[in-house]
């Protein structure tokens, strides 16, 4: 590294003297990562942060936000909450959504009455979805309910239907009145609101409300202060040769020396230098943040400071030698600004260096484990610190791993419960003290010399469950391909089509998808109750896929991948601006480098990823050369083998 | 020794028994095998028709339990302990005659001038 020698020779030509001395200019620091365009209004940034992964551990900027979610309760409040499948999650959304395409930030929110979507809800009064109040499934709903609320803060978990009606009004058909199977009830987690009247939402309801809006927390002003920041740097370390060249002509004019070709020579040279520093910013910088970090960014802040110390002396410099005594020298200035041309594209190949091109190559592995399912994963990564390495995990894990099931966890009670059942003991004797360890080690042994047969129950009760979901998916393929079977696309060129004779009713895909459902409703149903996948797929969901795969001429094999794997986080994603907060738990500081033996963990409410790091070894390559012609054969030899 | 294939072999057979020898942990018997169906018959040296696949004897180690027992370079094994060798592969043979817990192997074997000797004493 050598840096600018700027040390001024004494006496007669104090104006020309430092300019000799130039040499190869510094490396620093570019503040231009975050981009000039930052600075721009945040309005232009929600295109840009439709998955953001952030974590949070101060408190968000107070007034406006607690406003926002106190005036989003109040419109969901004033929403006509009539019959619809719609959940309030997602007339939630939609009033974010409505809210965040007009200014972002902090400002003042518009509301818009969210009514479009009420339009559509005659088109469902075809299929039954409604709940119902008889006996039968009402039994089914609190069963459901119980089960549901067993794990809430899904967070994972899409949209959730909800159903809220007033006791009398008749809307259901005759199917849903008889036994269990024939249920339709599309909404398999309803609430009905007994007791209050059509307009009202029951506490219930209230309170998941505002547990979703919480946990989809306010946009925090804290997500842009780095970004700001960088952007204005950027912006005085981008502005500073042009005013370095323009103060001079402004302030003494006439006694400028004048400076012919080869000041012109610079100029076009300044300017070709500027448009590259300006083009390679907005390529490399000027990128939407995707993470809020918990603490700094060790390399940015250095190089922003690096920067900003930078073009301060540069500043200095020219205030004291140039300002002050108006240098007449104007050929001087105009390398001056130059050389600080220079030194920034110098900051900027330090800054790609240190923050794009040092992690690239792979040093470390990482072993992701989710603690509720046991879902891992392995990634080799390059240098990183542990926050930063933290943020590409969670980037591999929405594409990578699949979706969070609550309800495929646990064991079923019947088996687990059995070894519970044991032996009540009573000790006779008086002593309090080493009751409770006696009356445990009696239970153990008690319980360990009884046969235990939950193992074969456990397998049988697998073997059950698989066959009985290998039969649904059997029915449900079946029945999709059967109804994509009743319609075909019309070709342009097809002059029977629209023969007056046979009139056929020309459809566009929404209509068409809703026109197929019906048949595969049902065996849909079942084989997402099945598979415990019902809670991610609403009716409206699975309508607007199959209109998607009409559209694309997909098959009902294409239609149906969606629902037999259970696929990555992403696929469930809701499109929300406020992004997801995960913590960083880990006993390392989270800005040291990652090495051997680090362990930290990513939490969310009702589950966390461990992640192991391990170097990945060394190679010892070796090299074998093999001559072509060494490749030879005989017949095996008669061998002895002594005894 | 020659045999006709689809009629059973006959030949004259002496009976050897040799007692494994324990050296360490190695219970050995003392001589060098060759042959088998998964060898070259071309190469052994002993055999009369050179077509025969069977086991012989290339190297009896002086001094150790086969030669004490009378086994001599040149035979042919056609049973240990019972099992055939006369249609084994060259590691079928070395594992019967080589099991860790059997102190003793009895062999039948054939050379010619056994059946030289029974031709001159039925003379």
């Amino acid at each position: 590294m050598v840096t600018v020698n700027l040390k001024s020779p004494p006496a007669e030509h104090p104006l020309s003297s430092p300019w000799q001395w130039r040499g190869p200019v510094t490396q620093g620091t570019d503040g231009n990562q975050e981009g000039i365009l930052a600075s721009l209004p945040c309005s232009l940034l929600p295109w840009a942060r439709s998955l953001v992964v952030r974590w949070a551990l101060l408190p968000p900027c107070p007034p406006a936000s607690k406003i926002d979610s106190l005036r989003s309760k109040v419109d969901l409040l004033k929403l006509p909450l009539a019959l619809s499948n719609k959940s309030i999650a997602e007339r939630k959304s939609q009033l974010a959504g409505a809210r965040d395409q007009s200014t972002g930030g902090g400002g003042a929110r518009q509301t818009r009455p969210p009514t479009r979507d009420m339009d559509n809800e005659s088109q469902y009064s075809g299929y039954s979805y409604k709940s119902s109040h008889s006996r039968s499934s009402r039994k089914h709903r609190d069963r459901r309910d119980r089960h549901r609320s067993k794990s809430r803060d899904g967070s994972s978990r899409g949209d959730k239907s909800v159903t809220i009606q007033a006791p009398g009004e008749p809307l259901l058909d005759a199917e849903s009145t008889r036994g269990d199977d024939r249920d339709d009830n599309w909404g398999e987690t309803t609430t009905v609101v007994t007791g209050t009247s059509e307009h009202s939402v029951s506490n219930e309801d209230l309170t998941r409300v505002s547990k979703e809006l919480d946990e989809s927390s306010p946009l925090e002003c804290k997500r842009f202060l780095g970004p700001v920041l960088g952007g204005c740097l950027g912006l005085f370390a981008l502005v500073t040769p042009l005013a370095f060249l323009v103060l001079p002509q402004l302030l003494w004019r006439e006694a400028l020396d004048p400076c012919g070709t080869p000041c012109e020579g610079l100029y076009v040279s300044l300017a070709f230098k500027l448009l590259v520093l300006l083009i390679s910013s907005w390529a490399l910088f000027l990128r939407p943040p995707r993470a809020t970090l918990p603490r700094f960014f060790v390399f940015r802040c250095l190089l922003m400071v690096l920067v900003f110390l930078f073009v301060a002396s540069y500043w200095l410099f020219y205030g004291v030698r140039v300002l002050e005594p108006r240098e007449r020298d104007y050929r001087g200035i105009v390398e001056y600004a130059a050389s600080l041309v220079d030194a920034l594209l110098f900051i900027q190949y330090l800054a790609l260096v240190l923050l794009e091109v040092r992690h690239l190559q792979p040093a470390f592995c990482l072993k992701v484990v989710r603690n509720t399912d046991g879902a891992s994963r392995f990634y080799n990564v390059g240098q990183l610190s542990v926050q930063r390495a933290a943020v590409w995990v969670l980037d591999q894990y929405y594409s990578d791993f699949p979706v969070y099931n609550p309800a495929l966890l646990n064991l079923p009670k019947s088996i687990l419960s059995k070894k519970m059942s044991g032996f009540k003991v009573y000790s006779l004797d008086e002593s309090s003290t080493n009751n409770s360890s006696s009356q445990s080690r009696a239970m153990i042994a008690a319980a360990a010399r009884r046969r235990d047969n939950s193992h074969s129950e456990y397998y049988y009760e697998e073997a059950e469950m698989e066959r009985r979901v290998r039969k649904r998916k059997a029915r449900l393929v079946v029945a999709v391909e059967e109804a994509f079977t009743h319609i075909k696309r019309l070709q342009d060129d097809d002059p029977a089509a629209s023969s007056p004779k046979h009139p056929r009713e020309v459809m566009d895909p929404r209509e068409a998808a809703q026109a197929i459902f019906a048949p595969m409703a049902r065996a849909m149903q079942k084989y997402l109750r099945t598979t415990r996948q019902q809670p991610y797929h609403s009716m409206e969901s699975i309508l607007t896929h199959l209109q998607f795969c009409i559209t694309h001429n997909m098959t009902p094999k294409a239609f149906l991948e969606r629902y037999l794997t259970p696929g990555p986080t992403m696929q469930y994603q809701r499109e929300n601006s406020r992004g997801r907060q995960w913590t960083l738990v880990s006993e390392e500081p989270v800005t040291s480098a990652l090495r051997q033996g680090i362990v930290f963990s990513l939490r969310r409410l009702d589950f966390s990823l461990v992640v192991t790091v391990q170097p990945l070894p060394f190679l010892r390559l070796g090299e074998e050369f093999i001559d072509p012609k060494s490749h030879k054969f005989v017949m095996r030899l008669q061998s002895e083998t002594s005894v | 020794m020659s045999f006709i294939p689809g009629q059973p072999v006959t030949a004259v057979v002496q009976r050897i028994e040799i007692r494994k020898l324990r050296q360490g942990e190695h219970l050995i018997l003392g001589f060098s095998i060759g042959g088998g169906i998964d060898q070259d018959p071309g190469q052994n040296p002993f055999s009369e028709d050179k077509a025969d696949k069977g086991i012989y004897v290339t190297r009896v180690t002086p001094g150790g339990p086969a030669e004490v027992a009378g086994l001599m370079m040149g035979d042919k094994v056609m049973q240990v302990n019972g099992w055939d060798m006369t249609m084994v592969t060259h590691d079928q043979a070395r594992k019967r005659l080589t099991k860790k817990n059997e102190e003793v192997v009895r062999l039948l074997v054939t050379r010619k001038s056994l059946e030289q000797a029974v031709r001159h004493s039925m003379m």
